[in-house]
């Protein structure tokens, strides 16, 4: 391919870079440099870097979402390994998605019914002995929610990059006698790894965000960045510092590609 | 790639499909037309009867917007590029909207059922002479609990609920005036301070009250509390009002010292354009039948005096929504702060909530 | 043995994928108000919400939008990967994903008000074309995250073969390429359509004159209590997404079969 043909293809991406990125980019970063009374000034940097309470928003953030990537990761990689091995794999795979098109205000609606004193978790812990637990309003029901919402993120990269293997690498590393786990540790999950970090990107920098779901399920017991936010712009209307917060959310959003990027220099490249 | 192609051809057939129903839909319902009058109002805060009631009294069609908080609210109409010729804000926003040259004047010689509404929440210091509002409904900050767990006339002051009885009990409502505020009144403060020691004082008071607090969130509390997930929140009666119709064992108390009262109001953004609806809504709205029929609808407490008259017994003599005339003259109407003042409300309330 | 622990983790998957749906669709037939305490069965919530013409048009509009958005996002993205592999800096490379991710990472509550002073400043009116922009713009990066995997695994060798062969630019794109990444492709379509119907603090920002979307719609009904027709509505959507999604699956499968046929007879 020449590149002067193929950079026609281009102008539509581009142009959505330019309006849909750059332009509001811009505009944040030129809000946060402005007060709640309209003046330039570094303060809303300052504050925020030298208040205990933003610092301590930031580190729970960047823990929560470590955790729930961690958590839809271990969960996500086999669901989709077993699916690939299925016959009508992509009707399951289809399926897997399907729960997401149902608003997500509801399904955590429907949480908050099935984890309540006298919701169905509680009946079944009841069931089996162990009897009734407060389960709404910890960190590990917050946890399980916010996971439950992005495992289909998660899934669906895996499973792509499943069905790109070549089974000739796995029938060779089990003709040279290694073991399923071997092969899997060896062959398959190396070859599978830009899958995987497409998922992480996927769930991890939106994780970092997170608001609704700390108030509805965790009752504002975790307070992340993306709290701060919605408050600065919904509740006291200080644009400017609610803009600071969104640019170290993009500073944080750089340095985990640049953790997740690939080290080869070149996609595409003979192998 | 011909089954690509195939694919995109048949999704842009199913699109077209949805654009020609959406507007039939939509021409069927008659919002399309020229009499029309756009409602920008809380979703299902009005009784969709009354809204068809109106189009075949008057023939003008409302359309109605909905939004989920006055702020975003406020952020839409000062942004432009909309149409809306009335709105609903709650009391302060109808003064920082006020302030911003966001609203028009009411022509009180179109409004005709004035003498209608309850003198006690007209001329308030958010809009005195109600130069540019009409109440639409109203209601106060109080104490909800339920019976199953707590004997009724323990909890009657904000006070009882620092008590080390309820530790992990209580559910607040996710809003820094209305907890702040609970605070204040809490100390025989005014809720409309904005003295920083006094402030810091309420928020040093709040720290203690921390071990008692289960979780603190917005709207899902009526599910919570209809669920028995808590025995005490502390809550807008609006809300009460939903929970109470749900379960049967749940009670609401307004503090006698002091508590909020809030208004919901009528507006004319400066944007409208159908003058003649609007007045004509407004009247429609202001009928002691209309009004009336709203309340019993939306479960809030009506301003409309004479609609008030007829509303069921039962509703109308409930201490709990409509309080007597001492628990009222203690309540109090939020001012519209100066931004700054807000942060600190908002800035102390965050570090309340990081502390427990 | 292991196909049974594997199934048996399936099953486990799909129960909690679909616990939350089925809560749902169950109250839709409770005779209360709420989803609190189930009361006993009924139809009525069905039938408020087939009489209710405004929530009607509200979901066509938010299919339409869904739909619409999706589709020109999905081919803006797949061309958006195919330049970002076609680059051969690295650094260019890297600064493109970081722009592409940026709507990613930005809370919707900011990217909401910075499409509304945008389209303000511009004088562009509030309503279904605003909508529709930002539906796009906010789904573009999830296709290219999608895409961009399936590129990658490309082998240059492919592509070497089949200029070798003597195809052109077009030919290489729609007969080599574009087949090869057709996974990514319809996995970025499903997460741009996921994205655009769960989003409510975007659309409510640049909507306006009329124009509601169902998320718009249950959000500012939560101060109210949400009723059960939504509950309803949800059950209808469910069932209705399922019926497609069987369907879809069935003709492929069908076509396929066909297709394998037809090889067989013409060798």
């Amino acid at each position: 391919m020449t590149k002067r043909r193929t950079w026609v293809y281009f102008i539509p991406y581009g142009l959505w870079l330019a309006l849909f990125v750059i332009a509001p980019v811009a505009l944040i970063i030129y809000q946060s440099f402005f007060d709640l009374g309209q003046h330039f000034t570094l303060t809303n940097y300052s504050t925020y870097f030298r208040s205990a309470t933003y610092l301590k928003m930031t580190l729970n953030s960047v823990w929560y979402a470590f955790l729930i990537t961690l958590f839809t990761g271990l969960i996500s990689y086999p669901t989709a390994y077993f699916i690939h091995q299925l016959k009508h794999r992509q009707f399951w795979l289809l399926l897997v998605i399907l729960p997401t098109w149902i608003n997500i205000l509801l399904k955590a609606y429907a949480f908050i019914g099935i984890f309540s004193q006298a919701g169905l978790a509680n009946q079944f812990l009841t069931f089996i002995g162990i009897g009734p637990q407060q389960i709404l309003f910890t960190n590990a029901s917050f946890i399980f929610v916010a996971t439950y919402i992005q495992i289909p993120f998660m899934i669906l990269p895996i499973y792509n990059a499943l069905d790109d293997l070549n089974p000739a690498f796995v029938n060779a590393s089990k003709d040279l006698g290694a073991s399923t786990w071997q092969t899997f540790r060896h062959v398959i999950f190396p070859l599978t790894l830009p899958g995987v970090k497409a998922g992480v990107q996927a769930v991890f920098i939106p994780s970092l965000s997170l608001f609704m779901l700390t108030r509805l399920i965790g009752g504002n017991k975790v307070i992340t960045l993306g709290t701060a936010i919605e408050e600065h712009f919904l509740t006291t209307m200080n644009w400017g510092m609610g803009s600071t917060i969104g640019v170290v959310l993009i500073v944080a959003m750089i340095v985990v590609m640049l953790l997740t990027g690939d080290q080869k220099t070149k996609g595409g490249t003979p192998r | 790639m011909k089954r690509l192609v195939s694919l995109i051809v048949s999704l842009l057939a199913v699109c077209g499909l949805l654009a020609y129903t959406g507007h039939q839909l939509q021409a069927s319902s008659g919002s399309t037309g020229s009499k029309v009058l756009n409602l920008y109002n809380w979703g299902d805060y009005i009784d969709p009867h009354l809204l068809k009631k109106f189009q075949k009294e008057t023939g003008y069609h409302v359309n109605v917007e909905t939004f989920d908080s006055n702020e975003a609210m406020y952020t839409k109409i000062n942004q432009g590029g909309t149409h809306y010729d009335l709105a609903v804000p709650s009391e302060y926003m109808v003064a920082k909207m006020k302030r911003a040259h966001l609203l028009q004047p009411l022509d009180k010689s179109r409004l005709t059922s004035l003498q209608n509404y309850d003198s006690q929440f007209l001329n308030q210091t958010f809009d005195r002479g109600n130069r540019y509002s009409l109440p639409y409904f109203w209601g106060t900050l109080g104490i909800i609990y339920n019976d199953k767990f707590i004997k009724p006339g323990s909890i009657r002051h904000w006070n009882d609920l620092w008590s080390t009885k309820y530790r992990d009990r209580i559910m607040l409502i996710d809003s820094a005036r209305d907890i702040m505020g609970m605070a204040l009144a809490s100390q025989g403060k005014s809720m409309n301070t904005t003295d920083p020691t006094t402030l810091r004082a309420a928020e040093q008071k709040l720290n203690r009250l921390a071990p008692n607090v289960k979780a603190t969130v917005a709207d899902e509390i009526k599910m919570y509390m209809t669920q028995n997930e808590a025995p005490i929140a502390v809550d807008w009666s609006g809300e009460a009002a939903e929970m109470l119709a749900n379960n049967d064992h749940l009670h609401y108390v307004v503090p006698s010292e002091g508590s909020n009262l809030w208004i919901d109001n009528l507006v004319i953004p400066k944007t409208a354009q159908h003058t003649n609806a609007i007045y004509a809504f407004l009247n429609f709205m202001s009928r002691p039948d209309n009004a009336a029929q709203n309340a019993e609808y939306v479960g809030y407490a009506t301003p409309n005096r004479k609609a008030k008259t007829l509303l069921p017994k039962a509703t109308r003599d409930d201490q709990q929504f409509y309080p007597d005339a001492t628990t009222l003259r203690h309540l109090e109407v939020y001012r519209d702060l100066s931004p700054t003042k807000v942060q600190l409300y908002n800035d102390l309330y965050l570090e309340f909530k990081m502390h427990h | 043995m292991k196909h049974k622990l594997a199934n048996t983790y399936l099953i486990l998957v799909f129960i909690i994928l679909y616990a939350p749906i089925i809560f749902l669709i169950a109250y839709s037939f409770s005779q209360g108000e709420t989803m609190t305490n189930y009361h006993g069965f009924t139809w009525r919530h069905y039938q408020t919400l087939f009489s209710d013409a405004r929530m009607l048009a509200i979901v066509a509009n938010t299919l339409l939008i869904a739909l619409l958005s999706s589709l020109i996002a999905t081919l803006i993205g797949t061309l958006g990967a195919l330049s970002i592999t076609r680059t051969t800096k690295r650094v260019t490379r890297e600064s493109l994903l970081t722009l592409n991710n940026v709507l990613m990472v930005s809370p919707d509550v900011i990217i909401g008000a910075s499409f509304l002073i945008f389209f303000t400043m511009l004088k562009i009116p509030l309503g279904f074309g605003t909508v529709l922009m930002s539906h796009i713009a906010f789904e573009i990066p999830i296709v290219v995250l999608m895409v961009l995997p399936r590129l990658r695994e490309m082998s240059r060798s492919l592509l070497d073969a089949a200029q070798d062969l003597g195809a052109t630019t077009r030919q290489l794109l729609t007969q080599v390429i574009i087949p090869f990444i057709s996974p990514g492709i319809f996995a970025g379509f499903f997460m741009a359509l996921t994205y655009s119907l769960d989003d409510f603090a975007v659309t409510f920002f640049v909507t306006g004159n009329g124009f509601s979307t169902l998320s718009v719609e249950i959000y500012s009904r939560a101060r109210q209590g949400i009723n059960l027709e939504i509950n309803a509505l949800s059950g209808v959507m469910f069932l209705f997404s399922l019926l497609l999604v069987a369907g879809y699956y069935w003709i492929q499968q069908a076509s396929q079969k066909r297709r394998h046929r037809k090889r067989e007879v013409t060798s």
